[in-house]
């Protein structure tokens, strides 16, 4: 069964089945998939499915509907295609089409191997005994024994969202002897601060860039305001301020 | 002895972007060093009855069988035996409830689950696992994979007949060759190491490994290993950012002090005042 998850700047908000023939998305209250926004037309798009394939359609909307970033009229969904009404996106999930795909990636099967010479257990052996495994070789007629869950079974997936599209997210330091340096924010987590005192690590999502604290008794400030223990999303010229060092973050346009 | 003041224990599990339920199970007791994470397989809920068997029953199995022996009386040697012995003991016990429930309930027909299973003692780690679900050390900031999957993709590894590399875009990732509750009869694979302070193992269920790679994994860890349960969240929510096809599930153990087996009474009053 398909499925929609609805998000805002990455938090979800709810998740749809699709189980009628036409689901409709809109700001209206009688839509199955109402979005109180502006930005949202009152009837905005509409999904047809039919068997376990779904289209999509502008029903005329002001603002348009984005399918991976462009905008459609009418679209074939495909399993892991990102749906942008506004500022919202839903996320189209089709479980069920892996009946027709080679390529059933993750449900782990255990396949039951021809009787194993047994191995007492060793100790103090750092190299992970071979010997315990049957060679490859006799796999060949074995058979699948056991299959999790055949619903949850997935096409092959789409390859994660790149994480370095659109400006890289960049670090400069505005006081102390390092004043005036950049740290470009390229790994998927970057540390801030002195370890034993103060740390903050800023983590690079696909939403976005967030600071979150790690150690130390003081927490960082963002914008003259110390944060909580939570993740917070930064925006361009945010001030960051931490073990008593100022920096400002922004965004660096793709070149 | 109680080891809750010598490691840290951090868990999370999330079931992900796609599945409809959570059929990892994990549990860690710090005052007698384990931890345990199961990862469930086989249709309807069976994954998460096969996997829930698995952490309950060693968990309450391990606590009572060590309030019965004390493990900690023993020299390293002993010690090493009787870990491993435990541990082999009640896998095998946790086998068998599991096949013993699949073969007496239709709805649970060929469930079964991975398992890893961690138990500390005397500045020692035994660690137990079956299927893929593995155990990593961040030592010296560099983070190795302790255990080898039983998996076909690694046998292929093995053999040679594939790369590391082309491994990661294996479409057989999900093949395992041994696993809890499938067979009468199923071996864990136990070794055991030294542990130190300052090491930090991870436990996960392939939900993690296959979604982020071990760099990333690494790069966590460093960043940060002084703040466990941030550092678990963060792994799991890596795995969901890269599209989080599987459950997700950790337990970080951070090794904070030296915990030998207090052996005379002097030992004893001494780790007192520790």
């Amino acid at each position: 069964m398909a499925k929609l998850t609805l998000t805002l700047d990455g938090v979800v908000l709810k998740e749809y089945t699709l189980t009628k023939e036409r689901t409709t998305i809109g700001r209206k209250a009688h839509n199955d998939i109402p979005i109180e926004n502006l930005a949202v037309s009152g009837e905005h798009a509409a999904i047809v499915t039919i068997l376990n394939d779904s289209f999509l359609e502008d029903l005329g909307s002001t603002n348009g509907t984005l399918v991976n970033g462009q905008p459609v009229k009418k679209h074939f969904l495909q399993n892991g295609d990102t749906v942008e009404i506004g500022k919202y996106k839903l996320k189209y999930a089709n479980e069920s089409i892996a009946g027709t795909s080679a390529a059933d990636f993750e449900k782990t099967m255990v396949l039951r191997a021809p009787p194993r010479v047994p191995v007492e257990a060793r100790m103090g052996d750092t190299n992970a005994g071979t010997a315990t495994l049957p060679p490859a070789a006799r796999l060949t007629d074995t058979q699948i024994n056991a299959a999790r869950n055949m619903a949850a079974a997935s096409a092959p997936p789409p390859p994660a969202p790149p994480i370095q599209a659109g400006p890289q997210g960049v670090i400069q330091i505005l006081s102390g002897p390092n004043a005036g340096k950049e740290l470009p924010l390229a790994k998927a987590l970057t540390t801030l601060g002195k370890p034993g005192v103060q740390v903050a690590v800023i983590a690079k999502r696909p939403q976005g860039y967030f600071i979150t604290h790690v150690e130390g008794t003081t927490m960082p400030i963002l914008n003259g305001r110390a944060l909580d223990g939570q993740a917070h999303q930064i925006k361009d010229h945010d001030v960051i301020e931490l073990a008593g060092v100022k920096m400002e973050f922004f965004f660096r346009p793709a070149v | 002895m109680n080891l809750v003041k010598a490691l840290e224990i951090s868990t999370a599990t999330h079931t992900g972007m796609v599945r409809s339920h959570n059929e990892d199970a994990c549990a860690a007791d710090g005052e007698i060093g384990l931890a345990v994470l199961a990862d469930g397989m086989g249709g309807y809920n069976a994954g998460e009855v096969a996997s829930g068997i698995a952490v309950a029953l060693i968990t309450s199995e391990m606590r009572q069988a060590i309030a019965r022996t004390s493990l900690h009386g023993l020299d390293q040697a002993d010690g090493d035996l009787q870990a491993i012995r435990l541990l082999k003991g009640i896998t095998a016990k946790a086998n068998t409830s599991i096949y013993q429930s699949a073969n007496s309930q239709p709805q649970y027909a060929g469930m079964g689950t991975t398992l890893v299973v961690t138990l500390f003692r005397d500045n020692r780690l035994s660690v137990a696992h079956i299927g893929d679900s593995r155990l990593y050390r961040l030592r010296d900031e560099r983070l190795e994979q302790i255990t080898r999957d039983h998996s076909l993709l690694q046998e292929q590894i093995d053999a040679g007949m594939i790369s590391r590399e082309a491994a990661r875009h294996s479409q057989n990732k999900n093949l395992v060759t041994r696993a809890l509750g499938i067979e009468a009869d199923a071996e864990a694979e136990i070794h055991t190491y030294d542990a130190r302070p300052g090491d930090l193992y991870l436990l996960c269920s392939d939900g993690l490994n296959d979604m982020v790679e071990d760099e990333d994994i690494e790069l966590t860890l460093n960043a940060m290993g002084a703040n466990l349960p941030l550092a678990a969240n963060q792994l799991v929510q890596m795995a969901n950012d890269n599209g989080g096809r599987d459950n997700v599930s950790v337990i970080l153990v951070k090794v904070t002090r030296d915990f030998p087996a207090a052996e005379t009474w002097l030992g004893k009053v001494l780790s007192w005042f520790k």
